[in-house]
């Protein structure tokens, strides 16, 4: 045996090296079988199969000896799979349905759902001591009518008094013909049970008798009925067909519908929706044009004043520099839905800190007029911001390389021309990307939004429940009704989500675009 | 598939408690088909506060049918979501508490099952049983009833104020900062309001007979524009302002800044060590001042493999005194069986919220009821803070939420 062949991960050596990868991968295929029995358990087949499909990549990875690449990727690759693709690929998929209040589930379930909501107990009915009984293999009812006669009967056999029944409390403990069961039996075939209807007499429009704990049974009329062949809903009472229609729906001939629905592709249905409402026209402009706005200034703003105090804390001749540095990146500890709770009541007209103490009893509407609140967004976001910018900038300035500014020094440049030759195009090469990133996170900043003013103070002229602050994430969140003011909409909200995506991804694509021109200069 | 996003989070997170444990708990859904009673699983959704009365009842129904009780704890606000989302799936829990105006949402989205409460009807308050009916058909467990009152300091104000008016001059007599708390906000209250607002006789929808409503907003017409000029002119005169949140308004009050609140149950443990009255809510516009029942309950899911156990814990093992006086301990709402509210209320506290829920009003289960809130608040917050004309801002307020319905 020669000496290489033991080294290298993808050997097969019986080295230390190789024996920690034995005990790693057994644990994750461990992990992993563990999973897979879980998902097995709970029948969640499509996690079952994703699991098999990432524990055989996985071992045919680290086991192989033409994966070398992949051994350095797959885990990432993995994670980026589970939590990036899938969730877009799914928010694509319920885009194109209808799923929201009244398309909930599937149809079997909807038929369901609406069977049972329109099942009626007879009114003045009795409510009758009940006992499970089967004859054979078919289960049915017996039960002590108010008169004291023992009746039993099965789906196909309508109630009929039946004689030598043994009552005990006023129940039936025993009945010729029948077997009574036991408690646990019952609850064995619960669903069953459930689901019996014992007609009362051979008339169906008599109703017949149901029970929901094994104990009382009541009389019931339906008054829906379900033909699977035809695929319609009839009432019977007044006669009306309901047939299954396109839009996940049982529609009547004069276009009426029954309450619950199922989820349907509807193909592009939202993503008219969502400019088809003319009601939003007027606000969907104002809040695209303060979505980018927002988004601009507090990237710049958070940018400028992370930039100042950075250099301010770089320089050598500042006495305490730690000292200011942790109190600056205090803000940046407290989470962001914390602080905007907080601002939101330091900013209350009459009794927040800021009007009360700072201004001296001062009653300014710093949430509630349109401007102020603007800025009052915009300085939070500020607040909350800068240190992060602060960060990456000591960080860029520390990693600047010192012979170039040396050199600068030695061609006998300024101060100023030093800073803006040399120091903010190496700086902005470092931060650029991170800038960008900035913006996109803050085009979606809902957190803040809905923590500090909720959108508001409404818009006076538009008839929907937008505000001056609104973003167009929580605008989207409004809409699709996810906030309760209208039925939840979760195509139209997933539609909308695919717009701002496509709207963040465009202008990330392109400013990237932009940045190389800057490593050119650099 | 939404579902799966939940079972890959569930699974993940069982996944790193298995590592760092070595045992962890199954994930839900996971029961087989039980071979006899005592292998059943019923799982239970409750919020922190009815976790220990659940717990007691389901101890004596373990006793008595060998069914096992799974009680699981979830955040109140996460429940309906959750609910909805995983009912389908049929994951989702056999029974879980929670408020009757969820019930237009449930029925439409077909996840709430039926429940025939017999004969124990007429054991139940009538208001809550009706709050939790639609279209003929109960669908909740109700056991407990809530809703707002004047909550009186006794030390300020001996007397209980007949009119707003009463009420205002009393608390100006007591000479504290605030004549009379009621919470406003810069969004409104309008659950708050609602009272004041009944009492232009300025109902949110048309009611039938028995106490349910029917989808015809009725907030317009000439109470509602009395309404509407009345909050403006207690606006203009500093008795309602928008500045007083709920937090606020409970500040000063248990500060004793003021001799009247307007407000629930939920508020009296900050008040512990005040001398208190409750009474009826004092009319604005002269006709009885109606506030609003929110009724608690339990409902059964449409999708449960143990609709049996579920509704005979329900029936037989929650519609007791013992367990819905259990429920009061915990969480200080009347109850809404007759018998454990009449025990319940020995305390004089209870017995005065009861007593003014009995004149009271469900609050609306219809779906509809969601575009409502979206407007109602807000407007009424713009005409008390004088940023809009009474009469034109409620009449748009109408005509939007008409476009929202549709």
């Amino acid at each position: 045996m020669s000496l290489p062949a033991t080294r290298g991960s993808g050997r097969t050596g019986w080295s230390p090296g190789f024996l920690v990868k034995l005990v790693l991968i057994a644990l994750v295929d461990a992990l992993g079988v563990y999973a897979v029995l879980a998902a097995w358990g709970a029948e969640s087949w499509g996690i079952l199969a994703a699991m098999v499909a990432l524990l055989l990549v996985a071992n045919w990875a680290y086991f192989s000896k033409r994966a070398l690449p992949l051994k350095y990727i797959l885990p990432g690759l993995a994670f980026l799979l589970v939590y990036q693709v899938y969730v877009v690929a799914y928010t694509g998929y319920v885009a194109f349905t209808n799923y929201g209040d009244g398309h909930n589930s599937t149809k079997e379930q909807a038929v369901e759902a609406l069977l049972v909501q329109n099942e009626r107990r007879v009114e003045g009915s009795p409510s009758s001591p009940l006992t499970v009984v089967a004859d054979g293999d078919t289960l049915g009812f017996a039960i002590v009518s108010p008169e004291g006669v023992v009746e039993a009967g099965t789906a196909e056999r309508p109630l009929a008094a039946v004689d030598g029944a043994a009552v005990e409390a006023g129940r039936v403990t025993g009945l010729p013909g029948y077997e009574v069961l036991e408690y646990a039996e019952v609850l064995e075939r619960q669903q069953e049970v459930t689901d019996l209807r014992v007609p009362v007499s051979e008339d169906p429009n008599d109703g017949s008798i149901r029970t929901q704990d094994a104990r009382t049974g009541y009389v019931f009329t339906s008054t829906l009925t379900y033909d699977p062949v035809s695929d319609a809903m009839i009432n019977t009472t007044t006669g009306v067909t309901y047939t299954a229609n396109d839009d996940g729906q049982f529609e009547a001939a004069d276009g009426t519908t029954l309450p619950v629905g199922w989820r349907v592709l509807v193909g592009l249905d939202n993503f008219v929706t969502a400019f088809g409402d003319d009601r939003y026209a007027g606000p969907f402009g104002k809040i695209l044009v303060w979505t980018f706005a927002f988004a601009a200034v507090s990237v710049a703003s958070t940018f400028l004043l992370g930039l100042f105090l950075a250099i301010a804390f770089n320089d050598a001749r500042l006495r305490g520099r730690r000292v200011y540095r942790t109190l600056v990146i205090l803000p940046y500890a407290i989470p962001g839905f914390l602080a905007a709770l907080l601002w939101s009541g330091l900013l209350n007209r009459s009794y927040g800190f800021v009007n009360e103490v700072l201004l001296g009893g001062a009653q300014i509407p710093w949430l509630t007029d349109p401007v102020l609140a603007k800025l009052a967004v915009l300085g939070v976001n500020l607040w909350l911001g800068f240190p992060y910018m602060f960060l990456i900038c000591t960080g860029a300035l520390q990693s600047l390389p010192t012979d170039v500014l040396e050199a600068a020094k030695i061609d006998g440049a300024g101060r100023w021309r030093t800073w803006r030759s040399i120091t903010l195009p190496l700086l902005l090469v470092a931060t650029a990307p991170l800038l960008i990133s900035s913006f996109a996170f803050n085009f979606n900043n809902f957190t803040l939004i809905y923590m500090l003013t909720g959108g508001g103070p409404r818009f006076d002229d538009a008839s929907v429940p937008l505000g001056h602050t609104d973003i167009l994430i929580s605008m989207v969140y409004s809409v699709s009704g996810l906030d309760g003011t209208a039925a939840k909409d979760y195509g139209l909200a997933s539609a909308l989500s695919i717009v701002i995506f496509v709207v963040v991804a465009t202008i990330s694509a392109l400013a990237f675009r932009r940045t190389r021109s800057l490593e050119e200069i650099a | 598939m939404r579902r799966s996003i939940l079972t890959a989070a569930a699974l993940t997170a069982t996944l790193a408690l298995a590592a760092c444990s070595g045992g962890a708990e199954e994930p839900a859904g996971e029961e087989s088909a039980a071979p006899n009673g005592e292998g059943s699983t019923l799982t239970v959704w409750v919020d922190e506060t009815r976790q220990a009365a659940v717990e007691d009842a389901a101890a004596g129904f373990e006793e008595s049918t060998g069914a096992e009780v799974e009680v699981v704890l979830k955040n109140f606000e996460d429940i309906r979501p959750d609910f909805l989302a995983q009912v389908p799936t049929g994951k989702g829990p056999d029974i879980t508490v929670g408020a009757h105006d969820w019930l237009g949402e449930l029925t439409t989205n077909g996840v709430v099952a039926p429940i025939e409460l017999g004969d124990a009807a007429a054991t139940f308050e009538p208001v809550s049983v009706a709050a939790f009916t639609q279209d003929d058909q109960v669908y909740g467990l109700p056991y407990a009833v809530e809703n707002i009152a004047l909550i009186r300091n006794t030390a300020l104000a001996p007397e209980a104020p007949a009119t707003w008016d009463d009420a205002v001059a009393a608390g100006e007599d007591a000479g504290t900062k605030y004549p009379l708390l009621i919470q406003t906000s810069t969004e409104g209250d309008p659950y708050t309001f609602y009272p004041l607002q009944m009492s232009f006789g300025a109902p949110v929808f048309e009611q039938n007979e028995d106490g349910s409503y029917q989808p015809e907003l009725a907030l317009g017409g000439e109470g509602g524009t009395a309404f509407a000029q009345w909050l403006a002119e207690q606006g203009e005169a500093g008795v309602l302002s928008t500045d007083v949140t709920y937090d606020i308004a409970v500040a000063a009050f248990a500060k004793g800044e003021s001799p009247f609140i307007v407000g629930g149950p939920w508020m009296l443990e900050q008040f512990a060590d005040l001398d208190l009255s409750i009474d009826p809510i004092p009319s604005a516009g002269g006709e009885p001042a109606q506030p609003f029942v929110g009724v608690a309950g339990f409902y059964v899911s449409a999708q449960s493999e143990n609709a049996l156990l579920a509704n005979d814990f329900l029936v037989n093992h929650m519609a007791t005194p013992e367990a819905q006086l259990a429920l009061y301990e915990a969480g200080d709402r009347p109850p809404a069986l007759i018998e454990a509210a009449d025990t319940a209320s020995e305390d004089p506290i209870t017995a005065g919220f009861r007593e003014v829920g009995a004149d009271a009003v469900p609050m609306p289960s219809l779906p509809e009821m969601g575009a409502v809130w979206a407007y109602w608040g807000v407007t009424e917050a713009a005409i008390v803070s004088g940023k809009s004309d009474p009469a034109k801002a409620w009449d748009k307020m109408v005509s939007d939420i008409q476009g929202e319905i549709g």
